[in-house]
């Protein structure tokens, strides 16, 4: 009774905590148990953020290196950061796009380019999504991490349904249609590759 | 009863509404700050919640609340304990009326902190009861229990979460909101709350007396569990226990310490079952110095001999790995991949046109040989500016800087300190610059809110806890009272005058105070502040990369390697000062 682990990193302010909410609010729509802990306070602020969300978790929140499962990226770099989390054969749902970080620019540090990632990122199970597009196609880039969720959601041992039902729960009533939109969309890129 | 989806700090204000909690104080800090935030959204049930200046203020308001019968709360981060240690010290010799919790969260490997010390100590040292959550569920039963153990006990009762509760997040089961509502009354008895010696004395004997019964109502509450498996034990408190399940073998043994102080009879008669036992803990050897004192012949592994790390915090693997140095498990299940060499970093960064950014680089201009005492706040991040050259507690920005001033170096000080740490503890330390003569510049990072933490309201926002209005408080009244005579204002995004009020303040000896108040960038936002983008003419650009030393992570550089400036950009309009060729104009102005 192991659990799926998921690993969804990014940059502060990108929504990896409204994404590991979903997740967990799926959880609860089909009653499994479920952990998770997330980056808070100063560390958000532009950083590196990390949330580990453990579907039939019952002890700790934190997934140990090289036993996540999917690792949701949010941004190519940061994907590339926690690479080690992933198991031998686990799968990657990435944003294809990066910001490059500020001390590149500060400290004239080298950029890898976006072939170098991809070769980190190397034979895993890997699929690219253009999160920004879909999102301005679903009527607002905000949504971004919406769409990477609708993406994650095929390999995820969760249903379609229960996922939508916990996105109505953790976003605004006033902005479900563009979320769900956003979900759909992204879900629907994978099955069109 | 319902089950939700919460993050720690969620789960256990909940659990104080459903303890029927009165009273609520505390002082933002990471990881403790969304107790009350928490507290404060909820419209489940009514009482009295403030943010306090400081936690040594919301100590002592709380436990007078208890002292009139209230069910009280004070929440703050461990440091935030340091400042409250004074009164939490003697609280133990009064004594409390209505339950009184003390939450103080610690931060294992210094996520947002100045230190990973260990409020457990505390307890110990105060010889009062201490509650050490494994998991979010236990943090919130807990919790509703804490409220009734220090009635039983009559004595304020620690409850020490750390980040991975404070911020983690589990399927909770929540119990009803309590409708029972209480009314304060103080009942005057010198004997108990005048602790002049005669009445110490006393006091403190009676706290000794109650120690076995403290001992037994702890044990009572059943959270110190433990189970004999094989003659191989794990002793483990905190969120290490919820590690050790994830890895232990069915044939060892499994002892949980989730309060203090333990039950050294208890804890003798499982230890002596063993051969060899192993304590698991995040922060000092509490419980592994006392299982030390009553171990006799049995091997026992821990943070003393090295088995299990002294610092930072741990994880299944660290647990695992402690437990094959002790002999309990032959090898670790967990593989240690290494991580991808070689990346540029993403450390926090302070937001694109946030006012401490404009600020740091105007100190840095009229001051490029000054020496830079800060303080604790988004601003710390000015150390990747070179305008952050201390650090240690809140409000010792100010103090730093009189002492070195006072040293005799003779490079200029120039301290900072934000409004809600200079209102913390910044006060008396201006008011001992100024007394005493300190050579120095002190400039207050004015943003009208406690930011770091989650933007919380301070005396400068001019709202409480709960959204009512408030006069806010004159900071260049404030500094004026403590004797300054050079109290400036300035706004940081207008560079040429935040320029010349720094040469001013240069030209003039004395302890000189610049308050540099502009909104947060991000409070700004949401209040509806819109100020339009700027934009690169690439024509003008000179790719001279002044603009990208200034830090903001709304500038970059597009393909032809010149200055671009992207969608995060809110319209500082400092950088256009800052250019040296006037490449960078308000978007649509060219």
């Amino acid at each position: 009774m192991s659990s799926f682990d998921v690993l969804i990193v990014g940059i502060g302010g990108q929504g990896t905590i409204l994404a590991s909410n979903v997740i967990g609010e799926a959880c609860l729509v089909e009653g499994i148990p479920v952990r998770g802990v997330e980056t808070h306070g100063m560390a958000q602020r532009g950083g590196s953020v990390e949330s580990h969300v453990r579907i039939g978790g019952v002890h700790g929140p934190l997934i140990p290196p090289g036993r996540a499962d999917l690792m949701i990226a949010l941004d190519l770099l940061e994907g590339v950061r926690y690479l080690h989390y992933l198991k031998a054969g686990g799968s990657i749902v990435a944003n294809d796009q990066t910001v490059v970080p500020t001390p590149v620019y500060t400290q004239k540090l080298p950029m890898p380019a976006r072939d170098e990632l991809l070769g980190s990122l190397g034979e895993r199970d890997l699929f690219l999504i253009d999160a920004a597009a879909l999102a301005a196609e679903a009527g607002n880039p905000i949504v971004q991490n919406v769409v990477m969720l609708g993406a994650a959601s095929r390999y995820l041992p969760l249903k379609e349904s229960s996922m939508r039902e916990a996105v109505a729960r953790s976003v605004p009533a006033k902005t479900l249609d563009l979320n769900l939109k956003a979900f759909d969309l992204g879900r629907n890129a994978v099955r069109s590759e | 009863m319902a089950k939700r989806y919460l993050l720690g700090n969620e789960a256990i204000a909940h659990a104080c509404i459903e303890a029927g909690v009165d009273f609520a104080s505390g002082y933002p800090g990471t990881p403790s700050s969304e107790v009350i935030d928490t507290l404060r959204a909820q419209r489940e049930r009514e009482f009295y919640i403030e943010w306090s200046v400081n936690e040594k203020v919301a100590y002592e308001n709380a436990l007078a609340a208890s002292w009139c019968g209230l069910r009280s709360i004070v929440t703050m981060k461990h440091v935030g304990l340091n400042v409250a240690a004074d009164p939490l010290l003697t609280s133990a010799y009064t004594g409390v009326e209505g339950g009184f919790v003390v939450l103080s969260a610690d931060d294992p490997y210094a996520h947002s902190s100045q230190n990973e010390q260990d409020t457990r100590r505390y307890a110990h040292f105060a010889k009062i009861p201490c509650m050490n959550p494994s998991s979010v569920q236990e943090a919130h039963d807990m919790l509703c229990d804490a409220f009734a153990l220090s009635e039983e006990v009559g004595l304020p009762v620690i409850f020490r979460p750390t980040t991975r509760i404070c911020h983690s997040k589990g399927d909770i089961d929540l119990g009803e909101v309590s409708s029972e509502h209480r009314t304060g009354a103080f009942v005057k008895d010198p004997r108990q709350y005048v602790v002049i010696p005669a009445h110490t004395r006393v006091l403190h004997k009676i706290l000794n007396e109650k120690q076995p019964m403290v001992r037994k109502a702890v044990m009572d509450l059943g959270y110190n569990t433990a189970e004999v498996r094989g003659d191989m034990a794990v002793v483990a408190s905190g969120i290490a226990a919820s590690y050790v399940q994830e890895v232990i073998p069915d044939n060892v043994s499994f002892m949980k310490i989730g309060c203090f102080p333990i039950d050294g009879d208890w804890m003798q008669a499982f230890v002596q079952q063993h051969r060899v036992v192993l304590v698991v803990e995040e922060g000092a050897p509490i419980v592994e110095e006392r299982l030390r004192q009553l171990a006799c012949g049995v091997e026992v592994f821990g943070q003393m001999n090295g088995a299990v790390p002294k610092e930072g915090e741990f994880s299944p693997a660290t647990v695992a790995a402690s437990m094959v140095r002790a002999g309990i498990l032959p090898a670790s299940p967990f593989e240690s991949p290494a991580p991808v060499a070689g990346l540029p970093p993403r450390p926090p960064i302070l937001c694109a046109g946030c006012a401490h950014r404009a600020m740091f680089y105007a100190i840095k201009r009229v001051f490029p040989d000054g020496i830079f005492p800060s303080d604790i706040g988004c601003y710390t991040l000015g150390l990747q500016l070179g305008t952050v050259d201390t650090t240690i507690c809140m409000g010792a920005s100010v103090t730093v800087g009189s002492g070195i001033a006072h040293s005799g170096e003779t490079h200029p000080v120039v301290a900072t300190i934000g409004d809600s740490t200079f209102l913390h503890t910044g006060i008396q330390g201006l008011l001992n610059a100024v007394y005493n003569g300190a050579e120095m510049t002190l400039v207050i990072l004015d943003n009208r809110i406690t930011a770091m933490t989650g933007h919380q309201p301070n005396p400068c926002t001019g709202e409480t806890a709960m959204g009512e209005p408030s006069v806010p408080i004159s900071l260049e009244g404030i500094c004026r009272a403590c004797g300054a005579s050079f109290v400036e204002t300035v706004d940081p995004y207008d560079l040429t005058g935040t320029l010349q009020t720094l040469k001013a303040a240069k030209a003039r000896s004395g302890t000189k105070v610049i308050i540099a108040k502009q909104a947060c960038v991000i409070t700004a936002r949401r209040s509806g502040v819109r100020r339009g983008r700027y934009a690169v003419d690439p024509e003008a650009c000179t790719a001279c990369g002044a603009c990208l030393r200034f830090g903001c992570p709304a500038i970059g550089r597009d393909a032809d390697d010149k200055a671009a400036i992207n969608d995060l950009c809110s319209g500082c309009g400092v950088c256009a000062e800052i250019c040296p060729s006037g490449a960078i104009v308000k978007e649509g102005r060219k």
